[in-house]
């Protein structure tokens, strides 16, 4: 499956695009997922492991599966307030 | 009450919505924007945020909040896009029936926001370098734009 990310903060600005679209077996987990962004996309790699996932409007843990469906947001840790 | 804006923050108006009889304790956080940051100077921060999301984990920030203290009313409100120095960037007031609970929610609720909710800022130093601001993150600076003023 292709699945588009949405990326925020620095990672849009190291991706130089607001979403990707990521190649993905059906069933894949947020793992999976993120190593998948790291060789489809390298010059994220600054951000690489401290990237954080969303699935929905929920943080979503390493081992969440995710389905042609799922709206993906990939970011850095958060600097509000 | 939570929001998202793009206009300056009524924090007056703010502290009223929160403000009840029940209440013998009001409480108001405002972050502001702060000029010196480990020796370098700020001339505005960029704040973005992922909507849909922030407002989700600022409404469960709320619901928290009511469950473990007495709480009367939140109201948090965080400002988005370009701000100066000593704008306000975020608002948040609570009410509680007494002082020691109001203060433990006002804290735990900014210090939460903080860790959870998707918002991030984007330093402009004084010399024309831009970085976002991601904890935990080595820092990577964009150098001085080639015509400043034109980046997006």
């Amino acid at each position: 499956m292709k699945l588009p990310v949405r990326l925020y903060a620095r990672a849009r600005d190291l991706a130089g695009a607001d979403t990707v679209q990521i190649e993905l077996e059906e069933g894949a987990t947020i793992a999976m997922l993120r190593s998948a962004l790291m060789e489809q996309c390298p010059q994220l790699q600054p951000v690489g492991s401290s990237l954080l996932f969303a699935v929905g409007t929920d943080y979503a843990a390493e081992t969440q599966p995710l389905n042609a469906e799922s709206q993906v947001t990939c970011f850095p840790p958060v600097s509000g307030g | 009450m939570i929001s998202l804006t793009h206009e300056e923050i009524d924090y007056h108006g703010l502290t009223e919505s929160v403000r009840s009889d029940s209440c013998g304790a009001v409480l108001l956080f405002l972050g502001t924007v702060r000029e010196m940051t480990g020796g370098r100077r700020t001339v505005a921060l960029d704040y973005d945020a992922f909507p849909e999301m922030a407002r989700a984990k600022m409404q469960e920030l709320e619901d928290e909040a009511r469950r473990r203290w007495p709480v009367h009313e939140v109201a948090i409100v965080h400002r988005l896009g370009r701000l100066e120095l000593g704008d306000i960037s975020v608002a948040l007031a609570v009410s509680c029936p007494h002082r020691a609970e109001c203060y433990e929610a006002g804290r735990w609720l900014i210090d939460t926001l903080k860790i959870t909710v998707p918002v991030w800022k984007k330093e402009n130093w004084d010399d024309g370098a831009t970085e976002w601001v991601h904890p935990g993150v080595e820092a990577g600076t964009a150098p001085p734009a080639a015509e400043p003023g034109t980046d997006s």
